[in-house]
């Protein structure tokens, strides 16, 4: 349908509400959201959290999955370089975020919906400030819309 | 796999109108219902209470549940709570789920949005929740000895506190005696109490203990294992003095070749001299010299007459050959009281510290007016003279937007014992410049109307700047006094700064060596401001004094106590319980290709060539999952974060 593919117009934008999946360590950027709760910080509501033990549990199949499922955008949160409780799953998970970003952006997917962000635990303030700009962000871009390129991917992750 | 299916039930707790004020409980609970696999869906005032609890132990029963989930506040809060009340249901706790719709939703948003991502959350916690499967909990035994690092008031408390109960203390102190901040200070507020008269005693105590094996002048340098077993190595820093064989007779310093003492001496801020080979102080424990290499003339050109060898004669206490040494020790719990640092007054330049010779620290004027200080109780100036007018100004380096913003409690209450003191030793007229004059403590409203009774001045204001009389080289205070509205200049002849606490300078890695966090302003971070405040997130690491915070002496010495506590506590339970949250390997499905051999940061995965698989040793595996997210053929696997478990809660919270 020509209208699935036609920029998203102004009026779009401003109903669009994005949908956007988070991983969250357990021990840092979780521990944020809680804190920025505990502070009563109100930012965007279009955040889903899914806790991790780890940001190094992340798999690039379940951002894969997220953007397949419908997402408009994916979020890992991990604890700062040296404050990984787990000594350096952030490193690896940086490791992965690096090339599942150059991957992305070869079928398509817009650079701003695919973020990494190093959050510690007495961060609440930070977790609301990158929740609130990639909420801004994603929905200045508009609903994501699987491209072609997306399909075989798509189809490795359903097996 | 095919999904299982299961016998489910969901548990919405209103946490009083914290919940329920904002998400619509009733829409939440009747959606829940509709969720496959979902038998029973309630809602609940307090899910964690005693009747909360039994609702779901009953229904456990009655329904026969397979697996429970609660959305309520955060799994840091009650997800224990909630998987006993299931195991004392006879039902595997970690069948249990929680959904936070409390920290992550009711509290930060509002409407029909709070709700909408409570219905989304739910659905994903009743769909993975399908997946968990029974798991049995690790329990290892737990070392019964404590590391207490610090040996200020905190870590003295905290180690007599546990040694007296029987345990192995390791105490460690970087400095060449224990006492820390509160050995340098006269009297003690709001009683006046003699500091050192009521911590000397404690820190021969701990020199004495049997329990007790004290290394001070040595520091933590790796910290290995996890709560219940930590191997900790700790650096010896060499003093050049044997501590076994030195009898504190002091005659070393005595017979230094240096007659007088001229270098900088630490314990006194500077306002004293010390030889190359000194003790801190009089009262220092443990009672052995130190030789200061930097200073001492034998380190630097190796042709001292050596006369302290001299006097030691016999003794050989001696060995300016010594070297440091690493000690390795295995503990069950860490406590830290690492204290605090004085705010660094030159960061102030309109305060003039460092440029008027007049203006002091508070710590430094402690020293002064300390019998056993540089003056020998002495309150003098630099150049000699009595002060026959001490302004004191608070909140240096405290309720400061350009330095820091926290108060740092003690200084209110230690600047009116010092104006005390001062007017009790000097007679002078002593001005107290103030911002709020803070006493919320235990006879401290009364100190301060003592204070005021006795005529110390008190002016409302935070002091603009001090500066130089042209015509006698008084120092002027001037300040805005906010009661009169009007500006005041106030000439004195001393100018005391009531420095405020900041975070160690080294806090950064020391938090990192211990794997704790820290607060943004570098305070250690406790695990619940109000439950947890000697906690850490760390099991098995606790926190006393200053390192949390800044504390005044009563305070510091309860929080010791009470991290003696919770380490005793967990020392006592003979064994700890760990999360069964490992990684284990599908061996008919493991390549052997070892990408996740290198990946473990604790060498957890070991390759079996006989077999060409990998194996987790369950006992290393900390369960962070790294390994589990390489591997390409999914043949590891973590428990209670499985794949599927992950990806239902993708497709749940995007449905």
């Amino acid at each position: 349908m020509p209208e699935a593919t036609a920029p998203v117009g102004q009026n779009q934008t401003a109903a669009f509400e994005p949908k956007i999946v988070a991983f969250f360590c357990n021990w840092c950027t979780y521990l944020a959201a809680d804190l920025a709760g505990t502070s009563r910080l109100r930012y965007a509501p279009n955040v889903r959290v899914v806790r991790v033990m780890c940001s190094g549990r992340v798999d690039p199949q379940f951002v894969l999955e997220a953007f397949a499922q419908g997402a408009d955008g994916v979020l890992i949160g991990g604890c700062h370089p040296n404050d990984c409780h787990y000594q350096e799953g952030n490193y690896k998970a940086l490791r992965r975020y690096h090339l599942l970003r150059r991957m992305l952006e070869q079928m398509g997917v817009e650079p701003e919906r695919f973020r990494l962000e190093w959050i510690s635990a007495s961060e609440g303030e930070r977790l609301r400030q990158v929740v609130n700009e990639m909420v801004e962000q994603v929905r200045a871009l508009g609903p994501f819309r699987k491209s072609e390129q997306f399909e075989p991917a798509e189809e490795a992750v359903a097996r | 796999m095919t999904k299982p299916s299961a016998r489910i039930g969901v548990y919405i707790c209103h946490c009083g109108t914290n919940i329920a004020g904002t998400i619509n409980v009733a829409a939440l609970r009747e959606f829940a219902a509709t969720l496959p696999g979902v038998i029973v869906a309630r809602d609940y005032k307090y899910m964690c209470s005693d009747p909360g609890q039994e609702l779901i132990k009953a229904d456990i029963a009655q329904h026969g549940l397979e697996r429970v989930v609660v959305a309520a506040c955060s799994p840091h809060l009650h997800e224990h709570t909630f998987r006993t009340a299931c195991e004392e249901a006879g039902l595997n706790p970690y069948l249990c789920h929680m959904v936070n719709i409390r920290e992550h939703d009711s509290w930060v948003h509002s409407g029909e949005a709070a709700t909408a991502k409570a219905r989304d959350l739910l659905r994903a916690a009743v769909q993975r929740v399908a997946w968990n499967r029974p798991l049995e909990r690790r329990s290892i035994p737990i070392r019964q000895s404590v590391l207490v690092v610090g040996g200020g008031i905190a870590g003295i408390h905290a180690a007599l506190t546990l040694a007296n109960a029987g345990k192995k203390v390791y105490l460690v102190e970087r400095e060449p005696t224990i006492g820390g901040h509160m050995a340098m200070f006269d009297k003690t507020f709001p009683t006046l109490d003699c500091a050192a008269c009521i911590l000397t005693p404690k820190m021969t105590a701990v020199k004495d203990h049997p329990n007790i094996t004290l290394w001070t002048y040595s520091e933590v340098i790796g910290v290995e294992g996890f709560v219940g077993d930590f191997k900790v190595r700790v650096r010896r820093k060499p003093r050049y003095v044997i501590e076994d064989l030195c009898v504190g007779c002091l005659e070393c310093i005595e017979a230094c070749v240096y007659k007088q003492p001229k270098f900088y001496d630490e314990f006194n801020q500077g306002l004293g001299k010390r030889k190359p080979i000194y003790i801190p102080f009089p009262q220092a424990v443990p009672q052995v010299v130190v030789i200061d290499p930097e200073t001492c003339i034998e380190f630097k050109s190796g042709k001292c007459k050596k006369t302290c060898l001299e006097a030691c004669g016999e003794r050989q206490a001696i060995d300016f050959g010594q070297q440091e040494t690493i000690e390795t020790i295995e503990v069950g719990a860490i406590i830290l009281a690492t204290g605090y640092k004085a705010f660094d007054a030159s960061r102030i330049p309109y305060y003039g510290y460092g440029v008027y010779p007049n203006v002091y620290t508070a710590l430094e004027v402690e020293r002064l007016i300390n019998a056993a200080g540089p003056t020998g109780g002495e309150l003098v100036l630099r150049d000699g003279r009595k002060p026959r007018s001490v302004g004191i100004v608070h909140c240096v380096g405290s309720r400061d937007e350009h330095t820091n913003r926290w108060c740092s409690r003690v200084c209110c209450m230690y600047s009116l014992k010092l104006a005390h003191l001062v007017k009790e030793r000097t007679g002078a007229e002593v001005y107290n410049f103030y911002i709020d004059m803070r006493t919320p403590g235990k006879a401290f409203e009364e100190f301060y109307n003592r204070v005021a009774e006795e005529g110390v001045h008190f002016i409302r204001g935070k002091v603009a700047d001090v500066y130089p009389a042209e015509t006698d080289g008084r120092l002027i205070l001037r300040a805005e006094d906010t009661l009169l509205g009007q500006v005041r200049k106030i000439p004195v002849d001393m100018v005391i700064l009531a420095t405020g606490l900041e975070p160690q300078a080294d806090a950064t890695e020391v938090r990192r060596l211990f794997n704790i966090s820290c607060s943004s302003e570098g305070w250690f971070l406790e695990r619940h401001p109000k439950l947890a405040p000697v906690n850490t997130f760390t099991d098995g690491i606790f926190l006393a004094g200053c390192c949390q915070g800044p504390k005044d002496i009563p305070d510091t010495v309860a929080q010791a106590g009470a991290a003696a506590a919770e380490a005793m506590q967990l020392l006592d339970t003979g064994s700890i319980e760990l999360e069964p949250n490992t990684a284990y390997v599908l061996e008919e499905v493991c390549s052997g290709c070892k990408t996740c051999v290198g990946l473990c940061p604790y060498n957890a995965i070991s390759f079996l060539p006989e077999k060409n698989v990998a194996q987790v040793n369950e006992a290393l595996c900390k369960g962070c999952g790294t390994c589990v997210a390489a591997c390409p053929s999914a043949s590891i696997r973590q428990h209670l974060f499985e794949d599927e478990q992950i990806f239902e809660e993708v497709v749940g919270v995007l449905a």
